[in-house]
């Protein structure tokens, strides 16, 4: 599904991601763990398309180039990011939105357009699900949002749009403890042999709901470790330091 | 962020043909006789003749304005025609079926079928095509409803009593130097009367369409509702493409009377130049309503066409509890260059004005919004709230805010806010890793910035309005 090879980004003179390199089969779910700044969401930008950044090495999804693509055609070959920072964007409505994004995608997969009414009555399934009030559509996008609720936008989004390969950025951080089990459940529902996920975060908590098939340290721009679900607890107990060490 | 700016710069003008139509024209240039001339064409009474040529007698005193943010070439008011009509085929259309062919399918091409628009819309339409008012439909069902609306001409021979009651009661012919020039040569327009106690029973609208060459276009519009009336207007506009610059100086006024609400739209669309800069509409227009006790004047305006735009819809808030509101949405691509903005002015005591300006610039285009807030000595309890968002996309452009208080009276409350932002990496990231093309994205962001003025618009313009945008922003993506 996705296989990085030796990949490098740098912004400027600055290098973030120094020589990282990952597999991840289709269906597998893995984390990816490690402190603050070592480039786990420059990973994730890359990965997506984002602009400014130089990159060197190879990343191949689904058997073509990645790095080739501009951002919306990654999206519509199934590659979707859920935001550490989702952004807000005053005046358009969150329904139209998801609607939008969703035909946008549909359309190049060569899918019909979904129509609004049947489109409201999918949301709104998920939504329930997501444990979201239905209010939420109507509302701008992310427009005054708290924190968890951005979050919980993110994974609505993942679940309407059923992509290939999910991108998680955090997406716990923030989250209560119900929410966080709402969220949790609502992934690993997701989980599907044609679809794999790579889940960046800094608590275990969330691995509890979705057990992952790897953990990965990432420290300053590389891989450093890869283990089992089991490596998750071990960082919590000793630090990323003493784990990267072993 | 580049490949934004390209797009925004490679928009097309999609209305940019023009009939050959037969049309009559006065010669160039500008002078008594002139006035004379479109006075007797039109067969006018005495009395109105004599206010044309009072108005060009003041206008020769005056001087071109010069301070509006906006720089072109000085227009030579010789060499153009004040008079262009559409040549008639036969004695004037008495109803639809009676316009000429080839004038409805004109409009057709521009997407107002005015009898679809008459069938399927509940709309009534007046069109007037260069100097002329081509048709207006829907006269029948008005009637009923005792509301007047007509061509100007018709209106000056039909019901000349009130249009000599209120024309320049609100823009007298002294009051610019634009205004002057329209009280002079003014051609045709709509005129509409809603008597009192009456609710306009549908939408009434204005489309605009220049199609000769070289040709001024000076329409004047009078809506005048009575006590307690009540009515929604709507004026789209378009012009062929042509290099040189034209001319239209209009003239709207605005009479509400007590407990009156006037609801006036405008989509304004005039070709807006090349993209170097060549060609396009000047658009000189002076707006203004007079609001009665307890009366609402409300101005909703899109402005994504014309070279130069300079307009400032105003209220003269006369009446003790009467409300202004002004929404705006002016956008500027290429050299495009947008001075606008309102004046409201504060006379009657517990007035209130809203104003809600989002300006949108491009390239290599200028936008300055413009505003007075006036609080006279007797405007006790007067309250405005101004809001004036710029948003800026590319490096090359400008957005520039001259907001002007004069207060008077110790009791009004005035609050101004102002901001200005740029369509950000950040959300058009967000968007094209949904799926969204960049066009797509960009178009959907400032159709969200603009969203609280379309809100204003009648539903169906509202739509449009999003397409036009849509269509404002849109072109070849690189
Ligand atoms: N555009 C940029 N210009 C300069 N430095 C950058 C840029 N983007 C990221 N960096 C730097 O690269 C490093 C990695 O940033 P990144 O956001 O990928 O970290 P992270 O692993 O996601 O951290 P966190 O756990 O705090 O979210 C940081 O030191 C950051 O300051
Ligand atoms: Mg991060």
């Amino acid at each position: 599904m996705l296989h990085i090879e030796r990949l490098t980004a740098s912004v400027g003179d600055k290098t973030i991601l120094d020589g990282l390199d990952l597999d991840i089969a289709a269906g597998e779910i893995h984390a990816v763990m490690g402190p603050n700044g070592a480039g786990k969401s420059t990973l994730s930008n890359v990965l997506a398309g984002r602009d400014g950044y130089t990159t060197t090495g190879t990343v191949t999804f689904e058997g073509g180039d990645l790095l080739a693509l501009t951002p919306e055609e990654r999206a519509a070959k199934g590659l979707f990011l859920a935001f550490q920072h989702p952004v807000e964007i005053p005046g358009v409505g969150n329904m139209y939105f998801l609607h939008t994004a969703l035909n946008a995608i549909r359309l190049v997969r060569g899918q019909p357009e979904i129509g609004a009414v049947d489109f409201l009555a999918l949301a709104k399934e998920h939504m329930a699900r997501l444990d979201m009030d239905p209010a939420f559509l109507s509302r701008s996008v992310n427009e005054g949002f708290s924190g968890g609720e951005k979050k919980r936008n993110e994974i609505l989004q993942l679940s309407l749009l059923e992509p290939r390969l999910a991108i998680l950025d955090e997406t716990d951080s923030g989250l209560d403890i119900d929410a966080l089990r709402v969220v949790g459940e609502g992934v690993e529902r997701l989980r599907h042999p044609e679809r794999s996920m790579l889940i960046i975060t800094h608590h275990p908590r969330l691995l509890e709901f979705v057990r992952p098939d790897r953990v990965h340290v990432l420290q300053a721009g590389r891989i450093v470790r890869t283990g089992d679900h089991h490596l998750a607890r071990e960082l919590e107990a000793v630090g990323y330091g003493a784990a990267a060490a072993r | 962020m580049s490949d934004v700016v390209d797009i925004l710069v490679e928009r097309e003008y999609a209305y940019g043909f023009h009939a050959d139509l037969e049309t009559e024209l006065a010669p160039k240039g500008l002078d008594e006789d002139v006035v004379r001339l479109i006075s007797a064409k039109k067969q006018e009474p005495a009395w109105l003749l004599e206010w044309r040529l009072a108005a060009f007698r003041h206008f020769l005193t005056l001087e071109e304005p010069t301070w509006p943010n906006v720089h072109h070439p000085p227009i030579d008011y010789q060499d153009m025609h004040y008079w262009a009509a559409p040549k008639p085929k036969g004695p004037a259309p008495k109803s639809l079926d009676e316009v000429d062919p080839q004038i409805r399918a004109e409009f057709d091409k521009l997407g107002i079928s005015l009898a679809e628009q008459e069938r399927l819309s509940g709309v009534a339409v007046d069109a007037v095509m260069d100097s002329i008012s081509v048709a207006t439909t829907f006269k029948a069902k008005l009637a009923e409803a005792g509301v007047i609306f007509c061509s100007f001409s018709e209106a000056v021979r039909e019901h000349p009593e009130l249009v000599r009651r209120y024309l320049g009661s609100v823009v007298p012919f002294r009051d610019n130097f634009f205004a002057a020039l329209n009280s002079a040569v003014f051609s045709d327009g709509s005129f509409c009367f809603i008597p009192a106690g009456v609710q306009c029973p549908m939408e009434l609208s204005t489309y605009f369409r220049i199609n000769a060459a070289e040709t001024g276009q000076f329409e004047r519009t009078l809506i005048v509702a009575e006590e307690g009336a009540s009515v929604s207007y709507l004026e789209g506009c378009t012009a062929p493409k042509r290099d040189e610059n034209q001319l239209h100086a209009a003239v709207v006024e605005l009479v509400a009377l007590d407990d009156a609400s006037i609801k006036y739209s405008t989509v304004q669309n005039w070709y807006p130049g090349d993209a170097d800069g060549k060609g396009g509409i000047f658009n000189f227009v002076t707006k203004r309503g007079r609001a009665g006790n307890r009366a609402t004047i409300s101005w909703t305006q899109v402005e994504t066409g014309s070279a130069i735009t300079w307009k400032y819809p105003s209220v003269i808030l006369q009446g003790d509890d009467s409300v202004g509101e002004f929404y705006s949405v002016a956008v500027t691509t290429h050299h495009q260059q947008a001075d606008t903005g309102t004046k409201m002015i504060h006379i009657g005591r517990n007035t209130t004005s809203t104003i809600l300006s989002k300006g949108i610039s491009a390239g290599h285009a200028q936008n300055t919004y413009r505003g007075l807030v006036k609080v006279l000595r007797s405007a006790t309890g007067a309250r405005n709230h101004t809001r004036c968002d710029s948003l800026l996309i590319g490096p090359d452009c400008g957005a520039h805010t001259f907001p002007y208080i004069e207060v008077k009276n110790d009791t009004a409350q005035v609050e101004h806010e102002a901001s200005t932002s740029k369509v950000s990496d950040d959300q058009l990231f967000y968007c094209r890793q949904r799926g969204l093309t960049e066009e797509d994205a960009t178009s959907m962001i400032v159709n969200g910035f603009c969203r609280e003025v379309f809100d204003e618009l009648p539903m169906e313009y509202a739509v449009e309005a999003q397409a036009l945008m849509r269509l404002t922003l849109e072109g070849a993506v690189g």
